[in-house]
């Protein structure tokens, strides 16, 4: 019975996704109009004495794509690890389908984790499990599902990402690309309400990298998830993007739809989006300290 | 004197880092206790699987080497005896040094040291890579909880695995000591494994049980507070397998000090 259900709601999501993404960006007051699943409110962060974030203010909405863009160095990995409940905010405030993150007990926040799914830069897949395994890890350890429930939720998440026939490799024997899809697939396995992305077109080829921003786009529309999207891929952010926070030397610089962004007056929000790079403004004092350690 | 202000620095900068390293263990002992009795209250219960997994790494798989090296220790030891005790005449007693040697000593330790070298090592190996890979983030985000998922099977089995594995150095070693014995004396192996028996008592392998067990929590310990505070890519661990396997074996020796006082007081 069991086996049956989960049958039939992955053809479900195979029969979106294979169909053509018709989607067309909401408007803004369509996009307003919507809950909130994630909000982050006056958030600060310092590694020691360096501070990496400053005063973050950003809020997602349900069934948005939010890319966080930003240059080396400039945070955004730290809010994600924030937002996906790696670093406890000090001091500040990020709600996740509104829960406090910072006020819930551990259980809680593993209850709430439950309903997020995160596919990092690198994969993070079990060597020592094959893509099957791996796929299958979060259903094993946190379901009571039968063994032949998980198999075929597996491969269903596995065609969905198109590796279909390649869950008995180990993940050593997958491409890059392939790495990053059978991610996803192990972040989607738990039909997750929210979906975060670490730099997903990184180190990938462009024609692999826009076959990946159409899986994004096709997923959030099959499964009706909000997206959140750490990339420095300017092209990439453009396709798939309702929103764009552009994240610099940890402080917000703008946040914005597409189109504002793109004619965004900001100097450095500009050089960003036009891969021109900026000397960094150094405080001589500042430097000396850090050098010194005084 | 500033060469000797930094010296005091680093001493102290060392024994901050030790005790804040005896503190991440002993919380990773509690949390690993609790995943066990409470875990299936939370729907994360430790999988016996896991367990049976690790147990089959640890201690099958480690039987041959065992066996090699403790029959080695057992012929070791009744060499050592009959030379020593040969010096008084008193070569017919050997079998009393060596059968409390071996149960309450030398099975518990040689099995100890031969673990952290073999699964320590791996162990801290192990979590190190998956930490450095991402691994480790990557359950935390699924709502798995690494300690439960990753440490809790380690301590268990190896608490449980090594005792056995002194167990069986105790049958191997009074075996080989028993061959020579009977061999150079003209008497039967029969007599040697009667004699032997009188001699031990079941406090006496109660004392190398324990100090198995003990051996072994501290070898997951170590392993586990090596290998999640890795840093520095593989260089990184490379250096905590090697911190593991040192630490492991500095700490068994410490520990098995204290528990012979201890218990034969």
């Amino acid at each position: 019975m069991e086996s049956t259900e989960a049958q039939l709601e992955a053809q479900h999501h195979i029969a979106a996704l294979r169909a053509e993404s018709t989607a067309q960006r909401p408007t803004e007051a369509e996009l307003m109009a919507r809950p909130k699943v994630i909000e982050v409110d006056h958030l600060d962060f310092s590694f020691g004495a360096r501070q990496v974030l400053f005063d973050i203010n950003l809020d997602v909405r349900a069934g948005e794509i939010m890319v966080i863009m930003g240059g080396s160095g400039s945070g955004k990995t730290t809010l994600l690890r924030h937002l996906v409940g790696l670093m406890p905010p000090q001091p500040g405030k990020v709600k996740l389908l509104d829960k406090d993150m910072g006020s819930l007990k551990p259980n809680q926040l593993m209850d709430l984790k439950r309903k997020i799914g995160v596919a990092f830069q690198f994969g993070a897949l079990f060597s020592s499990m094959t893509v099957a395994e791996n796929v299958k890890l979060p259903l094993r350890e946190l379901t009571n599902l039968e063994e032949k429930t998980m198999d075929i939720m597996a491969n269903l998440k596995l065609e969905v990402v198109n590796l279909s026939g390649f869950g008995d490799l180990m993940p050593s024997a997958l491409s890059g690309g392939m790495v990053k899809r059978a991610s996803i697939a192990r972040a989607i396995v738990m039909d997750p309400k929210l979906l975060f992305l670490d730099e997903p077109s990184s180190g990938l080829d462009p024609v692999v990298s826009s076959a990946l921003d159409d899986l994004i786009l096709k997923l959030r529309e099959a499964m009706d998830i909000s997206v959140v999207v750490v990339s420095h891929d300017i092209d990439s952010a453009f396709k798939i993007a309702d929103r764009i926070t552009v994240l610099d030397q940890g402080h917000i610089l703008a946040s914005a739809r597409v189109e504002e962004i793109r004619s965004s007056t900001n100097e450095r929000v500009q050089n960003l989006l036009n891969r021109r790079s900026v000397e960094a403004e150094v405080d001589p004092a500042e430097y000396l300290r850090r050098l010194t350690g005084d | 004197m500033n060469a000797a202000i930094r010296g005091f620095e680093g001493i102290g900068r060392r024994s901050a880092g030790f005790f804040d390293q005896v503190g991440y263990g002993s919380a990773l002992f509690a949390a690993s206790i609790y995943w066990l009795l409470i875990g299936w209250r939370r729907r994360q219960p430790v999988r016996i699987r896991m367990i049976f997994h690790e147990m089959q790494q640890i201690g099958v798989a480690a039987l041959p080497i065992a066996t090699l090296l403790s029959g080695t220790i057992g012929l070791m030891l009744a060499i050592q005896s009959l030379y020593s005790l040969g010096l008084f005449g008193a070569e017919a007693y050997a079998y009393i040094g060596i059968a409390l040697s071996v149960a309450r000593e030398f099975s518990p330790l040689i099995m100890a040291i031969l673990v952290a070298g073999r699964s320590g090592s791996a162990i801290a190996a192990r979590l190190a890579t998956m930490t450095i890979n991402q691994e480790v983030d990557a359950l935390q985000v699924m709502g798995i909880n690494p300690v439960r998922y990753l440490v809790t099977p380690v301590v268990v089995a190896l608490a449980l695995m090594l005792p056995c594995l002194a167990m069986w150095a105790n049958l191997v070693s009074e075996l080989t000591a028993g061959l020579y014995v009977s061999a150079s004396l003209n008497s039967s192996l029969g007599a040697f494994v009667n004699d032997s028996l009188t001699v031990l008592k079941t406090g006496d392998i109660w004392h190398g049980i324990g100090k198995a067990t003990l051996f072994g929590v501290l070898i997951a310990l170590v392993a586990a507070v090596n290998g999640s505070s890795v840093s520095g890519g593989a260089e990184g661990v490379g250096r905590v397998t090697t911190w593991s396997v040192v630490q492991s074996i500095c700490m068994i020796v410490v520990a098995d000090m204290l528990f012979a006082y201890i218990a034969t007081r």
